[in-house]
């Protein structure tokens, strides 16, 4: 579904992504880990078109990505949800979901925020509330529930776990693997390795913009390397 | 009843740097722009209306219109050429840009139309047809209410609700305000971020072409200079309310209005905008986001 190929991405003169590839088959989720810094952001902003590659490419569902604005992109069933969570703070919850069926034709919206609300249903109690309101944990709710809006093919969470507590981020890998099991495919990048890693099918070590190492989730969890960089031991 | 008929007027005045304000407020609040160029769009809007009148002998509301569009278009164009290649640039760099925008409108508009002023027939004469003035007679004629005031602030709310209608509950105008918080975020919604900010200039230019036209009913002349200080003291009624609300500029356009006819009227012809201006620094000291500033949560 995503094949993206010895890319290079950089910040003026900072070389930030230096030849990465990697691919996402339909279906699966595939987690990028990796230390602060390591490029995780930037690769998936460079996927979803804010960021540009100098060289390399990038293909999705068939097609290259070169020259492709970002928001041309949401209509083809990319959505990312951005680190930070960037939900739009002052405008509704319900609102945000809005904006996330933007691309959408207005009959498809009822039925997609009746889906949301059912995932999230904390969320459909606070539909008339003022987003930048919301707790840390609804916040991120929100935006996972704007990404779905869309309707996507490839569904890219940038630490959807970051700043939560213990029992919210169980809850948000439970969303995962519901997504998961509902078909939706699934490019994660995660801190929390070790929960990142026990819902992926796969994944890749990112190091100072390369890939380092890459297998099942099952052969990253066991390897001894990434236990002792990223499990803690 | 003098002092009536002064606030009246001070409204409606003000209903025009409301008008005017509504415009800067858009801009700034999608662009993160202050568009110093917008003053001067309105003389333009002024000048297509003089001349679809005198010289093309139409009516004053299909001037109107035709001003609206040509002033659209220049907005768009304004836009596009001289901001759109410096949206990644500092903020000071489009500041100095639309300063000279600003000064490239009015030397253009000194070539073409000479400057000299030039005599502006109001939409509303101020003298109907048996030559008794064009006004609203109330208290037995001891307060004269012209409709032409009327007309100004009649526009002025119709403008102000279709914002607030337009910015809360259409998809276009939701969208704008997504991009005005984060306009990374709103890309990967799908919204063409581009298209809203030319989208939002369109909108900020017709409403000043409508400005320009009333502003010119009001003082009945036109030069290419004509705007620049309705437009500062419309920037400063900006401020005033809050810049980036609708309601803040809204607010601000009408209080700014007051203040100098009152201060006209009571104090000093010639001190009535040294005036107007100590009354907003005193107000952003006390306020420094403005009077609704901080309470409005759709800045726009
Ligand atoms: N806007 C920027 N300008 C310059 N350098 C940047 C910019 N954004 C990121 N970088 C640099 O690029 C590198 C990769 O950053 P990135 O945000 O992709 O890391 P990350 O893996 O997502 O880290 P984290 O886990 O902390 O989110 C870092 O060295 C960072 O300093
Ligand atoms: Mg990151």
């Amino acid at each position: 579904m995503l094949k993206v190929n010895d890319i290079n991405v950089y910040y003026g003169a900072i070389h930030a992504i230096k030849g990465v590839s990697f691919h996402v088959n339909a279906g699966e989720v595939v987690t990028l880990i990796g230390a602060n810094g390591a490029g995780k952001s930037t690769t998936l902003n460079t996927v979803c078109g804010l960021l540009h590659t100098r060289t390399g490419s990038i293909e999705f569902l068939g097609q290259n990505l070169a020259g492709i604005p970002a928001h041309k992109l949401v209509e083809r069933g990319l959505a990312h949800v951005p680190e930070g969570r960037r939900i739009f703070q002052q405008m509704t919850v319900e609102e945000n979901l809005e904006m996330g069926a933007y691309t959408q034709p207005r009959s498809g919206i009822d039925p997609n925020l009746e889906r949301v609300y059912e995932q999230f249903p904390r969320l459909k109690e606070r539909r008339k509330q003022v987003a930048g309101t919301l707790s840390g944990g609804e916040q991120q709710m929100l935006a996972m529930g704007r990404g779905l809006m869309s309707n996507p093919k490839l569904l890219m969470l940038d630490e959807p776990s970051m700043g939560l507590a213990p029992i919210l981020v169980e809850q948000i890998f439970d969303i995962i693997n519901r997504l998961h099991h509902a078909g939706t495919t699934i490019l994660l990048v995660e801190q929390n390795a070790r929960m990142a890693l026990s819902v992926a099918d796969r994944g890749y070590v990112l190091e100072t913009g390369k890939i380092v190492a890459t297998g099942t989730g099952d052969e990253l969890l066991h390897d001894e390397a990434v236990k002792k960089a990223y499990l803690g031991g | 009843m003098e002092f009536l008929s002064y606030l009246i007027s001070g409204i409606s005045l003000g209903s025009v740097y409301a008008i005017i304000a509504l415009g800067y407020t858009m801009v700034y609040g999608i662009a993160k722009m202050l568009n110093f160029a917008h003053g001067d769009v309105i003389m333009v809007g002024g000048y297509i209306s003089f001349c679809a009148m005198s010289y093309l002998e139409l009516p004053g509301w299909l001037s109107v219109v035709l001003a609206m569009a040509v002033c659209t278009v220049l907005g768009v164009v304004i836009e596009g050429l001289a901001y759109k290649p410096l949206r990644q640039a500092t903020s000071l760099a489009v500041l100095i840009t639309a300063i000279g925008v600003s000064y490239f409108l009015q030397n253009a508009a000194q070539l073409i139309w000479g400057a000299s002023p030039k005599g502006y027939t109001p939409l509303v004469p101020a003298l109907n047809a048996k030559g008794e003035p064009n006004a609203l007679q109330l208290f037995d004629g001891q307060l004269s209410i012209p409709y032409l005031s009327l007309l100004i602030m009649a526009v002025c709310i119709i403008v102000m609700v279709a914002l607030t209608f337009f910015t809360g509950q259409t998809k276009l105008g939701k969208a704008m305000r997504a991009c005005s918080e984060d306009k990374g975020a709103a890309q990967l919604m799908g919204i063409n971020v581009n298209r809203t900010i030319s989208v939002t200039f369109a909108i900020g230019s017709a409403l000043a072409a409508v400005a320009g036209v009333l502003l010119c009913s009001f003082t009945t002349s036109l030069m290419p200079t004509t705007g620049s200080m309705p437009g500062i003291k419309a920037f400063t009624a900006a401020v005033f309310g809050g810049i980036g609300s609708i309601p803040g500029a809204f607010l601000g356009g009408i209080l700014l209005g007051i203040i100098e006819s009152l201060a006209k009227a009571y104090i000093s012809t010639q001190l009535a905008n040294a005036i107007l201006f100590a009354v907003l620094i005193i107000v952003l000291l006390v306020r420094p986001s403005g009077l609704l500033g901080k309470y409005v949560p759709e800045k726009v």
